[in-house]
């Protein structure tokens, strides 16, 4: 027997498989292990920072500085490399507890000053992204050797496709996060807040704690998402990547999450980013359509899967209803 | 009148303060900041061109107040901006009248308004999901329309909105005062300014006490999808072309941004058009300080983000409790007992 929570994350797999079989079936070529390698190199930087958004929506909040985030992590290790003869290691982690501070400023300030996740993200967004013109606005290209070993490391398959490190980084993030969220405290702890502040405060979850790590933790993937876009552009660009966090909120929402919290998997928003790559790969095979198919199949597959999730709570909850009469809780 | 214009000028008091230090440190950086003058019955100035850039945002905030008066917000105005200047451009290109243009552009921005609306009030989901649908898919509607190209065109009198004058004014000044005077009047005058303030603060009562609700919503989020046209009628207007890509990008933050520096909750209930209006004064004000100050532009983000950071500490519950709580023992009043292990305040209760 199928749970009913189970069942939007079912609906996500499902849609990929039978999209990726519509798409096999037109091209067989989309079956070779070249695009399956692609897919996961392409989106690798996308699907870091969606994990990172998983656990910041399973607690009710947004966090809208990703983006910007990830074009500052580039910017800053081309200018640092450029400049001084750190080794990258080095700046990677420099720079990691650059962004992960930066998020646990970001949280701190949601829990001690009572403000609203939105719009202190998005003065994050905007101080991510001015950091970033600072330190350069224009186009810095990365040389060193390291990075060039580092983009040599794949793995071959039959058929030819190249599975990089930046992909098998991608997965780790998945790994990692599906097991903090559903084996230690911290992740009851998010889910907990996602649940209901007050509830979970009675409950005694540690909130100043909780909602403090959510956000560094969002903000440490952000940067770990820069360095894996700047292995993957050899470049850091100010510019680059806007727009990065509406992407990786509509794919959390597609893999199932519920905006409002409390409810959804990592494993959903996997697939959400597999299904948004292979929206991309399929415009690219067709070769007819134009780019901007994408955003409007991507804002429909939002839509349609915002009504299921709507139809099932309400399914759920119709009968209670029934009696309270007409007036729903917002 | 002579009872609410003092509570008015008590509540747009802190905006006008920011704004008038905001400018003041604008003719510090440069001394002929206030100086106007008339060129071939036109008006040049810098101050002019604060009220002139300010037309977007302006327009923008104030659908914006209304909508996050119900407790809602609408993230895709800016995606509205991008495919209502690419409709005007391209009916006006295919040999229509600028005013049909016109038209178009304004209707296809009432029906998105209307679909984020229907969303909102009829399907009941979440304001910020539901207007997020349009933001994404939005600008790849405007690509559709203009075809991926930016579409432009030479109508003088679609091209008057953006960048011609009347009496000697900049056509989208006119515009937005105009607006916002009407919407002041039509929500302060009629009780339709209290019923919306009502749905914000408890949707539930609010239909209880007889309120129909669901139409009210849409007709908000209409509201706000008009606004985002005109706005986006006048940015394409002043550049004589519809660029789906830039047309309002980012706008839908500074309008937001703009509400709040305006003192209203975005959780809904009282708000002040006026005050957001101020708002978005405030921030072209700031771009302007950033840009006559001969700062590099790059500044530009970081100042603006530091600003919005202070302002909201300012306006943070908590600090002003702090002050409270400073100002009473100053006065060796005894301070009222900290409630042990905070009693939860309305706004949680509410989350």
């Amino acid at each position: 027997m199928i749970r009913s929570t189970h069942l939007p994350l079912l609906v996500t797999l499902l849609t990929f498989v039978l999209a990726y079989a519509l798409c096999a079936a037109q091209y067989p070529a989309m079956l070779s292990t070249r695009v399956i390698a692609n897919l996961l190199t392409d989106n690798a930087f996308l699907g870091i920072v969606a994990v990172g958004m998983t656990f910041v929506i399973l607690s009710g909040g947004i966090d809208l500085s990703v983006g910007s985030v990830i074009a500052f992590t580039g910017v800053f290790l081309a200018v640092i490399l450029r400049e001084t003869s750190i080794h990258p290691l080095t700046a990677f982690v420099l720079v990691l507890v650059l962004t992960t501070a930066f998020g646990a400023a970001m949280g701190a300030v949601i829990h001690y000053l009572e403000m609203p996740p939105f719009i202190v993200t998005l003065a994050g967004m905007f101080f991510a992204r001015g950091a970033a013109y600072v330190l350069s606005t224009d186009s810095v290209p990365i040389e060193h050797e390291f990075y060039d070993f580092l983009q040599s490391l794949y793995y071959k398959a039959p058929g030819g496709g190249r599975f990089r490190l930046i992909g098998a980084v991608m997965l780790l993030a998945f790994v990692a996060g599906g097991l903090v969220l559903h084996r230690t405290r911290l992740g009851q702890n998010v889910y907990a807040l996602g649940g209901g502040v007050a509830t979970a405060r009675l409950m005694g979850v540690p909130l100043a704690r909780t909602t403090v790590s959510i956000y560094a933790i969002s903000g440490g993937l952000a940067g770990l998402a820069g360095i894996v876009f700047s292995l993957y552009t050899s470049a850091g660009y100010s510019l680059a990547t806007v727009g990065v966090e509406l992407d990786a909120i509509a794919a959390v929402v597609i893999g199932g999450t519920l905006l409002s919290g409390g409810y959804g998997f990592v494993a959903g928003t996997f697939f959400g980013i597999l299904i948004m790559g292979l929206i991309q790969t399929y415009i690219v095979f067709d070769g007819t359509l134009s780019s901007w198919w994408t955003k409007i199949v991507i804002g429909a597959l939002l839509f349609a899967f915002i009504l299921l999730q709507k139809g099932l709570t309400w399914a759920t909850t119709s009968r209670k209803r029934v009696r309270t009469g007409s007036a729903t809780p917002s | 009148m002579s009872a609410t214009t003092p509570s008015v000028f008590k509540r747009i008091l802190p905006q006008l303060i920011i704004l008038a230090v905001v400018l003041a440190l604008n003719v510090i950086v440069f001394p002929g900041f206030l100086n106007i003058e008339v060129h071939n019955g036109r008006i040049f100035g810098n101050l002019i061109d604060v009220l002139n850039r300010g037309a977007p945002v302006a327009l923008l905030c104030i659908g914006m107040t209304l909508v996050i008066a119900t407790r809602g917000i609408d993230l895709s105005v800016g995606a509205v901006m991008a495919i209502a200047g690419a409709t005007a451009a391209s009916l006006v290109s295919d040999g229509h009248h600028w005013t049909t243009s016109l038209l178009g552009a304004l209707l296809v921005g009432s029906l998105c308004g209307l679909w984020n609306g229907f969303l909102v009030a009829v399907l009941r989901i979440q304001p910020i999901v539901a207007t997020l649908v349009l933001m994404v898919a939005g600008r790849g509607i405007a690509q559709l329309i203009t075809e991926g190209t930016i579409l432009t065109f030479i109508d003088p009198g679609l091209i008057r909105l953006g960048a011609g004058t009347i009496i000697g004014i900049p056509t989208p000044i006119l515009i937005w005062i105009a607006l916002g005077a009407g919407a002041i009047l039509a929500v302060r005058r009629t009780a339709l300014g209290m019923l919306i303030e009502a749905i914000g603060i408890n949707e539930a009562s609010s239909r209880l006490a007889g309120i129909n609700s669901r139409v009210l919503l849409i007709c908000v989020y209409a509201m706000t999808g008009l606004c985002a046209a005109l706005a986006g009628v006048i940015v394409a207007a002043d550049i004589k072309g519809a660029d789906a890509n830039n047309a309002g990008l980012w706008l839908e933050l500074d309008a937001i941004l703009a509400v709040v520096i305006g003192g209203n909750s975005l959780l809904g209930g009282r708000f002040s058009i006026l005050a957001s209006l101020l708002g978005a004064l405030i921030i072209q004000s700031v771009n302007s300080l950033i840009l006559l100050s001969g700062m590099p532009p790059e500044f530009n983000l970081i100042i603006k983000s530091v600003l919005i950071l202070c302002i909201l500490v300012i306006q943070s519950p908590k600090v002003g409790h702090l002050i409270y709580m400073l100002r009473a023992s100053s006065l060796h009043v005894p301070p009222p007992e900290p409630p042990s292990r905070r009693v939860l305040t309305p706004k949680e209760d509410a989350q």
